[in-house]
């Protein structure tokens, strides 16, 4: 009966769609890995609360109520038409610009990174994970500006491009957040190459960053204890409190989980404490030692299978806008999760960079599902 | 959108999921494949292990006598990482703790320091345990300090205090026996180290064997001996560790198995005996003066051997000097240890018995006679026997130059003439061949080795001297060793020596050495003769020799232990004897010879006779040779008894040694008819075997029985009725101070054997019960305790 009416069909199915448009694997894989996040922290913080004589669970509720509000945040972007989004785009990277000084002047330090804004109630805001969703939309906007005739960027919009996400990466650069920096400089790059800018502009990049890397080392910007551990991955057998330690532990920790784990709670390394920090950069060696190579290697797939949907959603986007969104999405994760995991296998350098989902914070599980958002939009939007 | 954009974006969904492939990839290496060694690492990292130290097992004697326990002392520890975690490293405590145990702050730091490197202080005082063991700063406390420590837990906290086992000399009829039982001393690094790569190169080493760092192992005599069966197993917990260590649970738990008991040969009562004659016997010397001068005997040690002549069971033995093995409890104290290693204190810890080296004088003379009878020569003889004798141009007297006229083999063993002797080597060297030997046969050379002379009996004790037979073979060893040092000298002479006259002698000596050193000249064979020259023997070989003459010519392996005992009482070994050896003596000559040296006592002219005067003799015929040692460098005679009994039925051999001593038959054979009078319950001249100092009259063949909680039964222990229960109750109210709780003591031979009794207990458990086994008796000891030599 419908079929009848094409217009009012047309109505109706975007009115009854947005339900039913919505890529429910994705969302199915993210929050399946936020669950599983939530036991990890739950498995990781339950003895020291109990030892501090606090609430045992309190990690836990924080994490779920984190996850709330991250779904939601997602519901509410994905709602929201990204075409108009572009309109609020300039907005969004301001405010962000403004999140980054105000941590510099105001912000609290955690493990060496001025990287955090402390708020009332024990939270924390992290604003170098907003940014990333801020470079993201306005390069997107940027590189994807109507063009007479062309299919490619010219050089002035990457020009553009670039100069949008350098100042959020300076200042984040001084924070010093080395972690994120990579994580974006990897997003800018992903995103400059599918805009389908000229090779130059890659190559380009790539050249600029290893002298930007090069001047940094040389001149003593990078201090010693961050070049420490970037390095300290290369030397897996450093003993003691170095900076070797951490990663030693995460990796006896996984190493020792065998093929199915010691069960959740039943960790020796996890309760014993051995591995510092394991709520949050460390959680995937409570996943490795408890949950064993079936419950680490699935939390790679299922990281896997959000990165395959967001690649067939860029592909299929209905316009270059909405393909570099979720081109950056897809870099972003990637290279995030790539970077975390990696320093807890120890074939990555210690960045301090989350784990999306999974790793406990505020900050980083609400960008994980913006950023579930941005695909969703972008998915709605090309089946119209 | 651009072919550009889609096939880069192609490309990058390939790089996406390679990055996704390599994190599985490692994923799986760590996990799977290399899923052991992180596995060890993790244990590692998460268990610490507390060593439970296991009873070690008790020394008894035949009968089942404790001749070593175990004893609990109060025992102050200190928790390292309970201090750690203090806000300024314990050192507010551990400054109360050092004024309350009257020592220096540093010297508990010291004690707390883990041996190695930066240690300030070498083992045992440094730590050389498990970083998460309790270290124990300070032994024997006194009961109040404990209470205090155990009381004033904001006082001292990370401080313990407790009961734990240590040995217990339980010197039943008050035996020493130190030189038989030894002493403990704590494991060393090298020692550990040996082992370490003895593991490493694949060596398998039974957990009994297994050193421990910490742990007490056996120095000398049996604890030494039998320090494997008698150590045990320690218990081990497993306890799981986070990563501050602190403890999170047990992760398991093995029970210590307490060591197996050593049952001797010794009797208690007779060994008492035994050190009570050796002591007088040294005491007779010292008031004796050498004949002709008014210089008294130094009568500077001795020992004496009680063996059983059917089986080579050492009965006692004892050695003087001796100490108090109760030094090394605890750990011995540097002021105790050169005390007692000083010249003044003449080596106490050298046991003259199995270790001292004399020259056996006229108890040699078995080994001649043996030698001349298996040769031709006869019993009747008779035999000249001048006061001197001039062989190739050099005389020789007889001993104190008597001269009895010509005489039969038996009077000339019993009268110990020397001058026969001469004659009989004479006549051995020159068949020999004399100075041009071919072929020698060295009758008497090869009858000394025959009876044990000249290496190790094999006791089960450890560093056992052999001795030597001064014969042809000695001789050569001796020349090809110091052949090139004489001749150097004989041409370089002692220019160190300021002696000028001693110098130019001495150069003269080796020059004839450098020339003609490796020439058995007929006086070496003349002194191999009668026991003097080169020849030194242990008394344990005289024991063992004149028991194979005894026991019609079997040697045996002497031995003091007869059996280990588990700690329940089940038997794990017995000991057999061993024979070792056979004498080329016929029965007949054997015979012969039990009967002549029986004359040594019976006959007038006998050596022993007025020693043995009332003794009697018609029921326990004593052989006996008598031997005065003419020791070189100007050292005063070597008193020697060496006896056997009955004559004709032999069961016992004993030999008495004074070393600077005087004569055999002055000062030692008074000392071995005592031993002999209270083996078999002689008074005056009654026989009366039940009372005798051996149960029964003579040795026990069974072994003790051992009750399945570890307690010795034996003749005459205590029983409960016996034992001074002290007042318990009342006062040992749980909540009381405790000083009130009195301190129970048991009669002097309680042994105290109970594993469960001996281990660490917790204090309070004790406190509560108003009960501290601490022995009235026990001797405490002062922290500057000087030597304490033993004597009866």
């Amino acid at each position: 009966m419908t079929l009848t009416y094409p217009t009012a069909g047309t109505q109706r199915r975007r009115s009854q769609s947005w339900l039913a448009k919505i890529d429910w694997s994705l969302v199915v894989a993210a929050l399946a890995l936020s669950i599983i996040g939530a036991l990890l922290v739950w498995s990781a913080t339950k003895g020291t609360q109990i030892e501090k004589g606090l609430d045992p669970d309190g990690f836990f509720k924080k994490h779920l109520l984190n996850i709330v509000i991250g779904v939601g945040l997602c519901i509410l972007i994905s709602r929201f038409d990204y075409r108009l989004l572009r309109a609020y785009t300039p907005f969004l990277w301001g405010a962000s610009i403004l999140g980054l000084l105000f941590v510099l002047v105001k912000g609290s330090t955690i493990n060496g990174a001025k990287a955090w804004i402390s708020l009332p109630a024990g939270f924390t805001l992290q604003p170098s994970e907003f940014a990333k969703i801020a470079i993201i939309l306005g390069m997107a906007m940027l590189l994807s500006e109507k063009r007479d005739a062309e299919n490619e960027p010219r050089d002035i919009d990457v020009a553009y491009a670039l100069g949008v996400a350098g100042v959020p990466i300076a200042l984040i650069m001084l924070q010093p957040d080395l972690g994120t920096v990579m994580v974006i400089a990897c997003m800018v790059f992903g995103i400059v190459a599918v805009s389908g800018a000229k090779a130059r502009w890659l190559t380009g990049i790539l050249v600029g960053g290893v002298v930007v890397a090069y001047v940094a080392i040389q001149t003593g910007l990078l201090k010693d204890y961050q070049l420490a551990r970037l390095t300290a991955f290369t030397n897996p057998d450093a003993n003691g409190r170095t900076s070797g330690f951490n990663t030693q532990q995460a990796r006896i920790a996984i190493g020792s989980g065998g093929l199915f784990g010691t069960g959740l709670f039943h960790g020796p390394q996890t309760q014993g404490h051995f591995v510092p920090e394991n709520q949050t950069d460390f959680v995937y060696s409570v996943a490795g030692e408890e949950l064993g190579f079936v419950g680490a290697a699935g939390i790679v797939l299922l990281l896997g299978f959000i990165l395959w949907r967001a690649v067939r959603i860029a592909l299929r986007a209905s316009d270059l806008f909405g393909r570099l969104v979720a081109t950056g999405v897809a870099v972003w994760i990637a290279f995030q999760a790539f970077e975390n995991i990696g320093m807890n296998l120890g074939i990555t350098p210690v960045t301090g960079v989350p784990l999306p989902f999974v790793s406990y914070g505020g900050t980083s599980m609400f960008a994980s599902w913006l950023a579930i958002g941005l695909l969703l939009n972008v998915h709605m939007r090309a089946q119209e | 959108m651009s072919e550009r954009s889609n096939l880069r974006l192609a490309v990058l969904g390939v790089l996406l999921l390679s990055l996704v492939l390599t994190l599985v990839g490692r994923l799986f290496f760590l996990q799977v494949v290399s899923a052991e060694v992180y596995t060890a690492k993790a244990s590692a990292n998460q268990f610490r292990y507390v060593v439970t130290p296991a009873t070690r097992g008790l020394i008894l004697d035949q009968l089942g006598r404790p001749l070593v326990a175990n004893r609990t002392s109060l025992v102050v520890s200190v928790d390292r990482t309970s201090l750690a975690d203090q806000k300024d490293k314990g050192a507010a405590v551990l400054h109360r703790l050092a004024k309350a145990l009257g020592v220096s702050d540093t010297s508990i730091k010291f004690r707390l320091e883990t041996c190695g490197k930066d240690a300030h202080e070498k083992p045992p005082i440094c730590w050389n345990g498990s970083p998460y063991q309790p270290v124990p700063v300070a032994k024997d406390i006194t009961q109040d300090l404990a209470l205090t420590i155990m009381e004033k837990r904001s006082d001292y906290p990370g401080v313990s205090a407790g009961l734990e086992a240590v040995r217990e000399y339980e010197s039943p009829f008050g035996v020493n026996a130190a030189h038989l039982l030894g002493y403990l001393g704590p494991v060393n690094d090298t020692e550990l180290q040996v082992q370490k790569d003895a593991l490493a190169a694949g060596q398998k080493i039974p957990p009994e064997s297994l050193l421990r760092s910490r742990d007490l192992i056996g120095r000398a005599g049996l604890e030494s001996q039998y320090d494997d069966t008698l150590r045990g197993v320690p218990g081990v917990k497993k306890l799981s560790v986070d990563l501050s260590m602190a403890v999170t649970g047990t992760a398991g738990e093995t029970q210590p198995t307490p060591g197996n008991y050593l049952v001797t040969n010794i009797d208690a009562r007779l060994q008492a005996v035994a050190e009570k004659q050796l002591y007088e016997a040294i005491l007779r010397g010292r008031s004796r003066t050498e004949r002709g001068t008014s210089t008294h005997y130094k009568a500077d040690s001795g020992a004496v051997v009680v063996m059983d002549v059917t089986n080579g069971h050492v009965l006692a033995m004892a050695s003087w000097p001796s100490y108090d093995p109760s030094v090394w409890v605890g750990g011995i104290s540097k002021t105790e240890y050169s005390a007692l290693t000083a010249t003044a204190a003449n080596t106490p810890l050298l046991s003259r018995a199995t270790q001292g080296q004399f020259v056996p004088a006229s108890t040699f003379k078995i080994v001649s006679a043996s030698a001349a009878l298996q040769n031709g020569y006869t019993q009747a003889g008779p035999y000249p026997c001048p006061g001197s004798l001039t062989i190739a141009g050099r005389k020789f007297n007889n001993f104190e130059g008597e001269a009895p006229g010509p005489v039969s083999l038996t009077k000339g063993l019993a009268v110990s003439c020397d001058t026969m002797w001469y004659q009989i080597a004479a006549d051995f060297w020159v068949k020999d061949g004399g100075l041009k030997p071919t072929a020698p046969k060295d009758a008497i050379e090869n009858m000394a080795k025959s009876y044990g002379y000249g290496k190790k009996t094999g006791i089960d004790l450890p560093s056992e001297s052999s001795g030597r037979v001064g014969g042809r073979a000695f001789k050569k060893a001796r020349y090809d060793a110091l052949h090139d040092a004489w001749c150097r000298r004989a041409v370089n002479g002692y220019p160190e020596y300021t002696d000028k006259a001693r110098a130019a002698r001495d150069k003269a000596i080796a020059s004839d050495n450098c020339k003609y050193g490796d020439i058995y000249q007929v006086g070496d064979e003349v002194n191999l003769a009668i026991g003097q020259g080169d020849t030194a023997v242990t008394p344990l070989q005289v024991a063992t020799a004149y028991s194979a003459l005894a026991n019609g010519g079997t040697i045996w392996q002497p031995q003091v232990a007869r059996g280990i005992v588990s700690s329940s009482g089940k038997l794990v070994t017995a000991i057999k004897p061993l024979k070792t050896g056979k004498l080329p003596v016929s029965a007949a000559n054997l015979a012969f010879l039990r009967n002549a040296f029986s004359q040594v006592t019976s006959e007038t002219y006998g050596t022993g006779y007025n020693a043995f005067k009332g003794f009697p003799l018609a029921q326990i015929p004593v052989a006996a040779k008598t031997g005065t040692g003419q020791a070189s460098n100007n050292q005063q005679s070597t008193s020697w008894f060496s006896t056997f009994a009955p004559a004709n039925k032999p069961k016992y051999a004993v030999v008495m040694m004074v070393s600077q001593g005087g004569t055999g038959a002055g000062t030692s054979a008074p000392s071995v008819r005592k031993i002999y009078e209270a083996i078999y319950g002689i008074t005056g001249s009654t026989v009366d075997p039940t009372k005798s100092v051996l149960l029964g009259g003579s040795p026990v063949t069974k072994l003790p029985t051992i009750k399945a909680d570890g307690t010795p039964i034996y003749p005459g222990m205590p029983t409960a009725a016996t034992r001074v229960t002290g007042a318990v109750g009342a006062t040992g109210a749980p909540g009381a101070t405790g000083k009130a709780g009195a301190q129970v003591t048991s009669d002097a031979a309680t042994p105290n054997p109970s594993p469960s009794s001996t281990g660490f207990i917790a204090l309070p458990v004790l406190l509560a019960g108003g009960l501290v086994g601490r022995r009235r008796r026990h001797r405490r000891r002062p922290s500057d305790a000087v030597i304490r030599l033993w004597s009866p």
